[in-house]
This record gives C-alpha cells, structure tokens and sequence, in this order.
C-alpha cells in the first residue's frame, strides 16, 4: 500500500497523507513510508519547498488507535516507543530542513494531525478544516512537538485551553488567534497552497533555510545569543550565490534568477 | 595527495586530516605526521599557535582498525602508539581543534588532547570503544572526565553513545559552538588572536593549565609563582605592561 503520495514538480514536493478511508491516520507503515520520502527531500538540493496534505475529505487524524492494538484488559502498552521512533524525529527533521514547508490542511487536523499541521513553516487552512488536540479526551499528551508549539503560536491560556478541553478550533478561529497563515475557500486551498509554494521553490532557498533556523533558534536563545547567531547566519548568507545575483538584479533593475545556493 | 595537509597563515599554523575515504581515521603513519608537524611549529618562530580540522562532516572518526586488529596481546603491550600520543602531547604552544562532524573514538581524544575545542553545530562527539569490545587507549577515560565530569563521562564511555556539539559545550568540552560553515574560520581567528600574545607568557600560561590536572592545589599554585616570576624576567613582559601604559599595542619578541 502506498499511504504517502509524493510528487515533485517546478522545484516543489507535495507530499500527501494517503489512507483516507482512516482519515489520513497515522499507522507504523505509512511513519516508514514518510520517513523515506523526507529522506529524499533532504537530500535533493532541486526540491526547494515541501508541501503536505491530506488525501479525500481528511487531512490527518493522528495516530490510527487501532494500530496501537490496545487490549483494555492487557498490559500497559507502550505509547512512548511510536513518539521516540516515529513522531519525534519527524518533527525533527521538518524543523532542520533548510527549506519552507507549507502545510496546506484540507480537512479535518487531530491529534498529532493537528500538531504536525501546525509544526509546518507556513499552514494555510481550508475554512471548511478544525484543529482537535483530542489527545487530552483520552487521557495522553499533545505529541509531535504539540506542548511546545501551541504556546508559542497561540499564547499560554489558549494553548492550555486547547489542549485541556480537547475541543474542536475552527480554520476561522486559528486564523483570528494568529496560529496559522491563512484560510481559505475551499476551492481554493490547492491553488493559493500551490502558488506559495511555487514561489518558494524560486526563492533564495539557501536564505530561507537560515531564516527558519534563526527563527527556531530564537526560541532558546538569550538575545545576545540570537544576535551573535544573525552575525554568523547573514556572514554565511553573504557568501551565497543568490545574494550576489539579488544585489546584481536589483542594480541592473531586472528580476533575479535565484538558484537557491 | 597528503593525509595532512600544513598551511599557515600569518601566525597560525593549520593542519588538516585528509583521509576522507578513511573518514580520517587516525592510523599511525598520520599520529607520526601529527607530532613532526608539531615538533617542527614548536621550533618554527613565526607559529604562534595550531589549529587541527578535518572536514565538513568528520573531524576523525576513529583509529584505523585493520591497524589495531592485527596486534594481538604481546604486540598490543609494545605498541609504538602511545610514543605518538606522548610526542603530541609534548607540544608546548596553543593547539586548537576545529571540530566539523564526527570526532569519535581516537579522533575525539585528538580534540580532548586540545587546549580549546570549537565546534560546528553539527559535530558530535563520542567514545564507541566499547560497543567494539575494547575501551579507549588514548586519554578517553581520563581526559573526558576531567571536563564534562563523572555524570557524563561514565554514561559516554559505558554506551558508547556520542554527544551533540550542544551538549558537549554545556558539558565543558566544547569553547565554543558556531555554524559549521564557520568553524574553521573562527577557530583561526581565535588562534591568530592568541598568537599575537607574548610567546614564553603563552608557553607558561599553557604549562600552568596543564599542571591543574597533575598536581594538588597547593603544589598547583607555588608551580604557578615559579613561572609567574619567570616571567618578570622576560623583554615582553615589560614590552607588554609598557604598550598597555602607553595605549599601544605591544610588540613582542618572543624573549
């Protein structure tokens, strides 16, 4: 079965979550699957922007509990093996890779659905889409990096109030709340999605990686750390070929040609 | 092409691994390149201080072992390696380590043997000895301990498991931590700002360091008098305190 689609075109990846008839859920094939297809991102220096979404009406709904075979009356499963093998480096490895991911949530987003949509660069939402930390409901934790990013994009009261009720947020709401880029019509989500990240892919890529390190980083660092960090990054990003072809298209006033090096 | 190759630029002298295919894996033949470059930096006057690098993503990761392999008990006791540690050891100027990538095993005990250790974001470092039944023969135990501590240093050398750029400079094994891209180039700025010091101060200064690990405090201490009035009796020392009096920078001759 193939339960992650990918396709490159024009400098882009677009990923796709493909088990919709589980709402796009997560089992340990399709973590395996993903891991191989980011592997490919990673190293395709052609591919300059990564898009992801979600097959049929759903984009993800977490992890598949049926896959996690849990047997009331048996033994503590061990929920921690999945998040250690599968969640946790995945997240890793979207926030390392030194070019834009755009989410592009088509639907439904629960649990680690949710989290990984709003652990993406860029999340643009179709109106019609909500976000569940549903993970409370059940008694577990917001995983795949969601305790530590819903404070940072919502603020702590909401981020408490989110993942404590488990309730559904609306695209509407998320977007008010200034936890994700954009909504969308419906219609339209493929398009402006598409678009973005088209543009991306045509950008100084190698910039933009640093960019979103320095955005990361500043999550830990102390200003003055964060300051040296903007010395050593712009030092690097000034030796880059697209900084030098941006400063010579700008003064020959004509559109520059970005190889993302 | 050489296994080290040796440039220098103004007063620092760079040696870099250069056995990419061995992923610079330390044999003997290039220990033994190691220390005559050393020996012949100590005796060159115009090298004030030596930074040793590897590559984008290994430092060295490891001692040859097809080398060790072949050594059995008896061989393994007359091993001529431990004379090259010594001899790199020996080194009496500052010697940084610019550290990209793996530095395991042999290559991390390289960057401990090191006065200063920067390191790229992406280096890691580790002590996998024991996952190859063996353990580590050229300071691991020691060296390690006496910087990141006893927590640390028995969890590295007990799994064999390596640690990130990170957290080896929370440890206080790493100086400093910067983009890979720029490691080698702040190591040398850093080394050539060194060397702009006053020779024999730098020499003392490093003997004194050393000593920490050698002798009690106490002992530790006179030893750091006898070569703090050696110095009185040096031209720089006056060349320096005279510079800073008069706000000029000093110019020192080494005497």
């Amino acid at each position: 079965m193939t339960f992650i689609l990918s396709d490159v075109q024009n400098g882009v990846m677009t990923l796709t979550l493909n088990r919709p008839e589980r709402l796009n859920s997560f089992n340990d094939e399709m973590h395996r699957q993903l891991a191989d297809v980011l592997t490919q991102v990673e190293r395709d220096d052609t591919i300059r922007c990564l898009l992801i979404t979600g097959a049929g009406r759903a984009f993800c709904a977490g992890q598949d509990l049926n896959d996690r075979n849990v047997d009331p009356s048996g033994a503590a499963p061990d929920l921690g093996a999945s998040v250690e093998n599968f969640y946790n480096p995945l997240i890793k490895r979207l926030a390392a890779l030194p070019k834009p991911v755009i989410a592009a949530v088509n639907g439904v987003a629960a649990g680690a659905g949710a989290t990984l949509a709003l652990g993406c660069d860029m999340v643009i939402a179709a109106r019609s889409a909500n976000f569940i930390m549903s993970f409370s409901k059940l008694g577990l934790v917001p995983d795949c990096g969601g305790t530590w990013y819903l404070p940072r994009l919502a603020g702590r009261a909401r981020a408490m109030g989110l993942a404590l009720l488990g309730d559904k947020l609306s695209a509407e709401q998320a977007h008010q709340w200034g936890m994700i880029w954009q909504v969308v019509d419906d219609e339209a989500l493929n398009d402006t999605a598409r678009q973005l990240a088209v543009h991306f892919a045509s950008q100084p890529t190698f910039g933009l990686g640093l960019v979103k390190k320095a955005l990361n980083a500043s999550e830990t660092n102390t200003l003055e750390e964060q300051l040296d960090l903007e010395r050593d990054y712009q030092r690097m990003a000034g030796r880059s070929e697209d900084y030098r072809e941006g400063v010579s298209a700008f003064l020959a006033k004509r559109t520059p040609v970005f190889k993302g090096k | 092409m050489s296994e080290l190759l040796v440039s220098q630029n103004g007063r620092v002298l760079t040696l870099t691994l250069n056995r990419p295919e061995a992923r610079n894996a330390l044999n003997n033949a290039l220990l033994d390149q190691i220390a005559l470059a050393l020996e012949a930096a100590q005796q060159n006057e115009s090298t004030g201080a030596v930074v040793i690098t590897g590559n984008d993503r290994f430092f060295a990761a490891g001692a040859d072992l097809k080398e060790m392999a072949s050594l059995d008990m008896p061989a393994t006791l007359n091993d001529p390696r431990p004379q090259l540690w010594a001899r790199i050891e020996r080194f009496n100027k500052p010697l940084l380590a610019a550290v990209n990538g793996y530095a395991l095993g042999a290559g991390c005990e390289l960057a401990m043997l090191c006065d200063i250790v920067m390191a790229g974001d992406n280096a890691r470092f580790g002590l996998p000895e024991i996952t190859l039944g063996i353990m580590p023969g050229a300071g691991g135990t020691q060296r390690l301990i006496r910087s990141v501590g006893k927590a640390m240093a028995y969890k590295m050398v007990l799994t064999g498991k390596a640690i990130t750029a990170q957290q080896a400079q929370q440890a206080g094994l790493v100086a400093e931590m910067c983009p890979a891209a720029l490691t080698l180039e702040y190591s040398e700025k850093l080394a050539a700002r060194i060397a702009q010091h006053a020779p024999l101060a730098l020499q003392a200064a490093k003997t004194a360091l050393r000593q920490a690990h050698e002798l009690s405090l106490s002992q530790g201490l006179a030893h750091e008098r006898q070569l703090f009035t050696l110095l009185a009796a040096t031209e720089d020392r006056q060349e320096g305190i005279a510079a800073f009096l008069e706000k000029r920078p000093a110019a020192f001759k080494g005497r």
